[in-house]
């Protein structure tokens, strides 16, 4: 009887112990963006691998959801016989919600996870220590490019993902059901808000990519040092990542209606 | 040394088409304005704006011309609406402002009937003449209880 409540209480202990740890990991994430040298070509390096390589399956996946959201939002709007509002619907859901929170989700699979991977093999063969011999910070050297990478590429990804949706709504809407392109565009433009729905939408992205470097990198970092930590290290970043977004972005809709 | 120019490139593309699209998102989509639109403010004062709401369109014969900027309750509490109007538009003094609704149940907004004077309204100047939206409420309100149809008030 108490042996269970006493697990519960170590467990949960453990789980405390470790949001500190990962709070002051981000601290020394965040230190070491102002100490030089800048480690620029590490953090284009990032950028490519993160950003320039995920936005192929970006521009594929927002496609595919414009193309579903068009067809989907007609079939509800046209029951009410607002099937002209179809830009107002498709933008609005896609800015504020749909753009930001599929961005992350596939960033988290595509990019996180090899980020975690690729620490977490640094660290099991021991390079990390191998930097600290030579008094490098991994931290600095390794770390911290990543982090800020996966932050600044997430809004820039999500952009490219509403832009197409968009486009791909636009598609089906205006090319394939008939719609006015004159009211889609104009519902859209008229409709959608620079403060309460663009800015959202930036914000938005730009947490889920900070929460995805940090999550990411402390997941390889301090992964179990041989090959089972190292998958495990992988999928636990994309289940604390998914979740941790989807968390902040309900956290961060209601904060911005109040 | 070669791929790395490459990837430099890419990485120089990707970050400008993601600052362009954002950027599209922002002032096209948003409505955000970075110049202080330097266009022509006209204020105009209804006594029922129906669903009117800002950035809902000004037109003239159809044609949009500006946005409606703000709308709040000027000291008689009436709607005073603030129109922010394309640069270079030239409305003599006596132009009217109506609120019409595209369709039945379409989206309101503002039809400028230009006038006939050589005078012309310059910012921060008011519109003469407005007329209100029709209510459809009242309307259809005034037919069932028989009071018949444009009376009232």
């Amino acid at each position: 009887m108490t042996g269970g409540i006493r697990r519960l209480g170590a467990a949960t202990l453990a789980e405390i112990a470790e949001i500190g740890e990962v709070v002051r990991f981000g601290g020394r994430i965040l230190r070491a963006t102002t100490r030089p040298p800048s480690r620029w070509r590490f953090f284009l390096a990032a950028v490519y691998d993160a950003g320039v390589l995920s936005a192929a399956l970006i521009a594929a996946s927002a496609i595919t959801v414009g193309f579903v959201l068009g067809l989907q939002l007609y079939n509800t709007l046209s029951r009410f016989g607002a099937g002209d509002s179809l830009g107002t619907a498709v933008g609005l859901s896609l800015i504020r919600e749909l753009g930001p929170v599929l961005t992350a989700l596939l960033v988290t699979g595509r990019a996180g996870s090899a980020i975690t991977a690729e620490i977490g093999a640094m660290r099991t063969s021991q390079q990390l220590d191998g930097l600290r011999m030579m008094a490098i910070d991994p931290i600095h050297f390794i770390i911290m490019p990543r982090a800020t990478a996966l932050a600044f590429v997430m809004p820039l990804l999500s952009a490219i993902f509403v832009v197409l949706g968009i486009f791909g709504a636009y598609l089906i809407g205006v090319e394939l059901l008939g719609l006015d392109a004159g009211s889609y565009i104009a519902g859209l433009e008229t409709a959608v808000e620079f403060r309460s729905d663009v800015l959202q939408s930036l914000v938005k992205s730009l947490v889920f990519g900070l929460l995805l470097g940090l999550i990411a990198t402390w997941r390889g970092y301090s992964c179990e040092p041989h090959s089972a930590g190292v998958s495990r290290a992988t999928t636990s970043t994309v289940v604390t990542a998914s979740i941790c977004i989807l968390l902040a972005d309900y956290l961060l809709t209601a904060l911005w209606s109040i | 040394m070669q791929s790395t120019a490459n990837r430099d490139l890419l990485v120089g593309l990707f970050v400008l088409m993601g600052l362009g699209l954002i950027g599209y998102l922002s002032l096209q989509v948003g409505g955000l304005s970075i110049r202080d639109s330097g266009g022509l403010i006209l204020y105009a004062t209804f006594d029922d704006i129906g669903g009117l709401s800002p950035r809902s369109a000004v037109r003239i014969g159809g044609v949009r011309v500006g946005r409606v900027k703000a709308i709040d309750l000027d000291a008689d509490l009436r709607a005073r609406v603030l129109l922010d109007l394309d640069r270079g538009l030239e409305l003599p003094v006596d132009s009217a402002a109506a609120i019409r609704t595209s369709g039945l149940l379409g989206d309101q907004f503002i039809a400028l009937e230009p006038g006939a004077e050589e005078e012309l309204l310059v910012s921060g100047e008011e519109f003469a003449f407005t007329e209100s939206a029709v209510n459809l409420d009242k309307l259809i309100g005034s037919v069932v209880h028989g009071d018949g149809l444009g009376g009232g008030d």
